[in-house]
């Protein structure tokens, strides 16, 4: 029953998640620019974009890249299918890391210095943020009893947040890593150049580019939706609330992005960690304990 | 029962036939059968058994008691022996100690404590007995072709040992057959310390100066372990008053302060074994052993004893809290700090060790936890730890005799060198970290047994170490799957018995994630129910179904899509910043108009995550832990 | 409907320049101008480039660089020359060590003259070269049936 609903959903999702997904990255396009005094292009540019990219030739360094992107593509949309087909949010975590790694396999196999050198700083990324996105999970368990998307959404006892407020403090600043915004996007960046090219994406090109670009409007809505999660509970008013938040917390991420400077390694690990260790573990042992 | 015997007793023949046999061709005959009758022997015994619960047979002997009297006299006097012959002091000291206890409990005092059932199995045994008769008879296979490379390796004239490493190789699997099978202490006791004996010799077996270090540094800390072993035997010949291993455990559930000095003992001697930190040094030393020995101590033998016997102890540790909250944090700490030390390094080999070292550790913090859900865990871990890093330790041993390294950064382009390798190794690499297949969805039941058992520390614990994990494998898969060009492929020399023993781990580990739910229903489960009584379900079948089917995508793609050789796409340089002069080797034009070529390495963080940093913590923290521990067993305090 | 004209992605080369087209070029895509209005999005990888920006001459050194660079962008490519060393080698076009303009090199599509080439005439110049990226998209999709 759940499997063939996870799998409708997974079919839903990769027809609808790229589609909002597109809007969103325009309207990030479209704010930034007004953010930087610019008029910007249009909402839709994202999707003329990606139309370009497959009409281009086809090429590239080996014959593997477009393999492990198609595969990091395929995890992305399964797991926006377990998520918002009310699956398991663990294997959801999972899924989606499984995602991360076929990309960072896709930039190395090409051996391009620059590929490689964004793939390296694409590990430590998901080394700072995946303590906290676990941290995440339990905690959702640790408030509604679950680790279903669909009881943890169905929850008679109100919203999430209240019982795991620091916990989605906590998300909301792996979120800016997660979303690859500035001053955490090290292993590629959205803005023109960056000291090591377009990082893991810098030998993906035309149609190849255009799944990449594909994948990140999946990943976004899925990240958007965790976020939601924690203000959605059994009241359908709740939903509102949660897409509120969700556009709220977007244009701060679009903020962030367009007012900090990259940072080094060092500090994106630390921070991070020291955010999950505090923001997580207060929590977490605050919901246990008492 | 017959089988029980016979897998106990036909190691044991095959190691001494194979301690005489001087002939390459006979000893490879006899070798390859023996493997195959051990491995069928243990298929037959776990398939005639399957959900099978605690099964004891009615078997006792004074003269295998006299036996095992001797076999401790017999491993001392080697011990002493070598160290005699390399002067090394503490280890006989140990030895002479470990010697005086034993033959004092056995004759001083007239402790006529009878075990009518010698021998016994259950579920977990059963599936210790799959990992040691196929797993490591594997290995065994394994090693006939890597041993003639290492012989070739060899300088001229050298003295060939290979009758000496591989009777050690199969009396270690009957010694394990022994820890597994025996419900009389007295005896597991003994297949204890020929483990600990066999893997001093295999460690040693190259007889450089670094090897015959480590394999002290083994020794002592092993007959440390042993001494914890006899304090516990002593415990249950006075305390307790049983030496059956079955009523031990059932006198232990329900009298925890009776048998909280053995249990404490236990655990030390099963934390030594493990190689918990601070005794995680003697495993890195093993690593200048012939490969097959790694494998063979990592994956399916020596540590797994140590494991073996913790997650045998759980029920005890659910109701006795000093030695539970011992093991736990010492477990804890161990896979925290070894996932991090991994990140250094760049020995393929020695990131290999502190990933058993980290994965052990998780093991034994389930098992300290102790609920039916952790130690459900547990036993995952146990059988996909031993499939997965047995076939990864196969695959560097046949790289590093192929590419002539065993350091990371040179299997560089391994996709194109050594393409079947490079792949079985990737294989074996996503299993040990990555979502569809075994050891992630252990992971997964450890971390819903922590949130039910609500041991935040531990959460917090497998967070960051998980994290810490996903790093270090990344990138060593990202070095193994970079293409360029048409390098020349140094594969087609590799021996039949290599690929065999490879292809067997990889089918074994594919098939493990496939029939996951399968291995639950019919072996982790009920072993979980004969213990406890009661079982949770973790992981519902619709969510093992998804990992079944992520599992098949990334075969597809690791075995049919990736690295094709034709394809409709037009292929292309890298880019290089400038004029490229040769695609494959990254060398491009600098500003003199000559030849640069670009080198990357991985990273390593070694400001954050390095052995010297990062060690002490762990030793220091874990010793004090389990000093104190002790103390207050010894005292008393804090027993219910 | 081709798409590439709705989505010129540039890569920008500064061959021989004395900065002035360069800091023009920049220009173009700042607030002032806004080049994104129609899509232009600077790239640092010829890789991801539709249109291909070269100020400055072409001289002995940087031939081959224009010539990589060129050849790494993938069909459809549009080239144009900024400001009037990359159309023809202005003044320094006798230099003992200049060749020419960008189309002693590579074909060039748009030639954009001025010294230094204002922001208004590159926008043409891209809006022009879009046009021309449209039709060799719209060649490519009917070589591609016509197989």
């Amino acid at each position: 029953m759940t499997l063939i609903q996870i799998l409708i959903a997974t079919v839903l999702f990769a027809v609808l998640g790229p589609v909002v997904g597109c809007l969103l990255a325009g309207l990030d396009r479209v704010i930034s620019a007004r953010m930087q005094g610019r008029v910007g292009p249009p909402v839709l540019q994202p999707y003329y974009d990606v139309r370009k990219l497959f009409e281009k030739e086809d090429a590239a360094v080996n014959t593997s890249e477009r393999v492990y992107v198609v595969c990091a593509l395929i995890f992305a949309v399964l797991s926006g299918g377990i998520f918002f087909g009310g699956g398991n949010l663990l294997l959801d975590v999972f899924t989606i890391t499984l995602s991360s790694l076929f990309f960072i396999m896709a930039a190395y196999c090409t051996r391009s210095p620059y590929a490689e050198m964004g793939a390296a700083r694409e590990t430590i990324q998901v080394m700072s943020y995946e303590p906290m996105v676990l941290f995440m999970a339990v905690g959702f368990f640790l408030a509604c009893g679950s680790f279903d998307v669909a009881a943890i959404a169905a929850n008679p006892a109100g919203p999430a947040v209240l019982q795991i407020f620091l916990i989605f403090v906590g998300v909301l600043f792996i979120l800016t890593i997660k979303l690859r915004k500035s001053p955490f996007d090290l292993s590629m960046s959205h803005h023109a150049h960056q000291e090591i090219v377009r990082g893991m994406t810098t030998e993906m090109s035309g149609p190849t580019l255009g799944l990449v670009e594909i994948m990140h409007w999946c990943e976004n809505v899925l990240f958007l939706g965790w976020v939601g999660l924690f203000f959605v509970w059994g009241n359908p008013v709740s939903w509102i609330l949660a897409l509120v938040v969700v556009a709220l917390v977007y244009f701060l991420e679009i903020y962030i992005d367009n007012n900090f400077a990259r940072v080094k390694w060092q500090l994106m690990l630390k921070s991070a960690w020291l955010v999950a260790l505090l923001g997580g573990g207060i929590n977490m042992a605050f919901l246990m304990l008492i | 029962m017959a089988l029980v015997g016979f897998l106990i007793l036909f190691p044991l023949v095959a190691a001494i036939a194979l301690f005489c046999i001087r002939n390459n061709q006979a000893r490879n005959i006899v070798v390859i059968a023996s493997a195959i009758i051990i491995a069928v022997a243990s298929v037959i015994l776990v398939v005639t058994n399957l959900g099978a619960g605690y099964t004891p047979f009615e078997f006792s002997s004074e003269a295998i008691d006299l036996l095992c009297s001797g076999i401790s006299i017999a491993i001392v006097a080697v011990i002493l022996g070598f160290s005699w012959k390399y002067k090394n002091i503490p280890a006989a000291v140990l030895a002479i100690i470990q010697l005086v206890m034993v033959l004092v409990l056995e004759f001083a005092f007239e402790v006529e404590l009878e075990v009518p059932y010698g021998l016994y199995f259950d579920s977990l045994s059963l599936l210790m007995t799959f990992i040691i008769g196929v797993v490591g008879s594997g290995i065994c296979v394994y090693a006939i072709g890597y041993m003639e490379d290492f012989q070739a390796h060899e300088p001229e004239g050298a003295k060939d040992r290979r009758p000496f490493f591989f009777g050690l190789m199969f009396l270690f699997l009957s010694a394990m057959f022994v820890i597994v099978f025996s419900n009389n202490m007295e005896w597991m006791f003994t297949g204890w310390e020929i483990t600990t004996v066999c893997s001093f010799l295999l460690i040693g077996f190259t007889k450089t100066e670094e090897a015959i270090k480590n394999s002290f540094r083994q020794i002592i800390m092993n007959l440390a372990g042993g001494i914890g072993f006899v304090v516990a035997l002593y415990c249950c010949a006075f305390m307790v008053g049983t030496f059956s291993f079955y009523d031990f455990l059932v006198i232990g559930c329900q009298k925890p302060a009776l048998v909280a000095l053995a249990v404490t003992a236990l655990a030390f001697a099963g934390i030594t074994k493990a190689a918990q930190m601070p005794f995680h040094t003697w495993l890195l030393g093993a690593m200048v052993a012939p490969t097959p020995t790694s494998a063979l101590l990592h994956s399916s033998t020596m540590v797994k004893a140590g494991v073996f016997l913790l997650v045998k102890l759980a029920p005890i540790f659910m109701v006795c809290p000093v030695p539970s909250l011992m093991v736990i944090m010492v477990g804890a700490v161990t896979f925290l700090l070894c996932s991090f030390m991994a990140i250094s390094q760049s020995n393929a080999k020695r990131v290999l060790a502190y990933s058993t070292i980290a994965n052990l550790g998780l093991v034994t913090a389930c098992a300290g936890v102790g609920s039916p859900e952790a130690v459900w865990a547990a036993c995952f871990l146990i059988l996909f730890h031993a499939l997965a890093k047995s076939l990864l330790f196969l695959c560097v041993g046949t790289a590093e005799h192929h590419i002539g390294s065993r350091d990371i950064e040179d299997m560089d382009l391994l996709f194109d060198r050594m393409p079947r390798l490079a792949r079985f190794m990737m294989v074996g690499i996503m299993g040990m970290f990555i979502a569809p297949f075994g050891m992630l969805i252990a992971k997964w039941g450890a971390l819903v047994s922590f949130a039910q058992a609500d041991q935040v520390a531990l959460i917090l614990i497998l967070g960051f170490g998980s994290a810490a994990t996903f790093m270090f494998w990344a990138k060593w898969l990202g070095k193994l799957a970079g293409i360029a060009g048409q390098p020349e492929n140094v594969e087609v020399t590799v021996h039949k018995s290599e690929w065999a023993s490879l292809l067997l781990m990889v089918v074994l580990l594919i098939c493990g994630c496939v029939c996951l739910p399968l291995i639950s229903a019919v072996s982790v489960e009920p072993y979980v129910v004969s213990v406890f009584g009661v079982f949770g379900q973790d992981i519902s079948t619709d969510n093992l179904w998804l990992a079944c089917i992520c599992a098949a995508v990334v075969f597809v793609a690791l075995f049919a899509g990736a690295g094709k050789t034709t394809s409709k796409q037009k292929k292309v340089p890298v880019y290089l910043a400038g004029v490229s002069r040769d695609d494959d080797n990254r060398s491009f034009q600098n500003s003199l108009s000559d030849s640069s070529e670009a080198v990357t390495r991985n990273w390593y963080l070694e400001s954050v995550f390095g052995e010297k940093k990062i060690a002490p913590i762990g030793v220091l923290f874990n010793s004090l832990l389990m000093g104190a521990a002790l103390v207050m067993v010894i005292l008393g305090v804090g027993i219910m | 409907m081709a798409f590439a004209s709705k989505s010129p992605w540039v890569i920008h080369y500064d061959g021989s320049s004395c900065n002035g087209c360069d800091i023009e070029v920049l220009a173009t895509l700042c607030p002032g101008f806004d080049g994104e209005r129609f899509g232009v999005v600077n790239t640092g990888n010829p890789k991801h480039a539709d249109i291909f920006l070269v100020t400055g001459s072409v001289n002995e050194r940087n031939i081959e660089v224009v010539r990589e660079i060129y050849n790494q962008m993938l069909e459809p490519k549009v080239v144009v020359a900024c400001g009037i060393c990359a159309c023809s080698g202005g003044i320094f076009h006798d230099c003992y060590n200049v060749i020419g303009g960008v189309d002693k090199a590579i074909p060039v599509d748009v030639y954009a003259p001025g010294c230094a080439v204002r922001p208004e005439t590159l926008i043409d110049a891209i809006v022009a070269g879009v046009e021309v990226l449209d039709q060799k998209s719209k060649a490519m999709a009917e070589a591609k049936k016509g197989k």
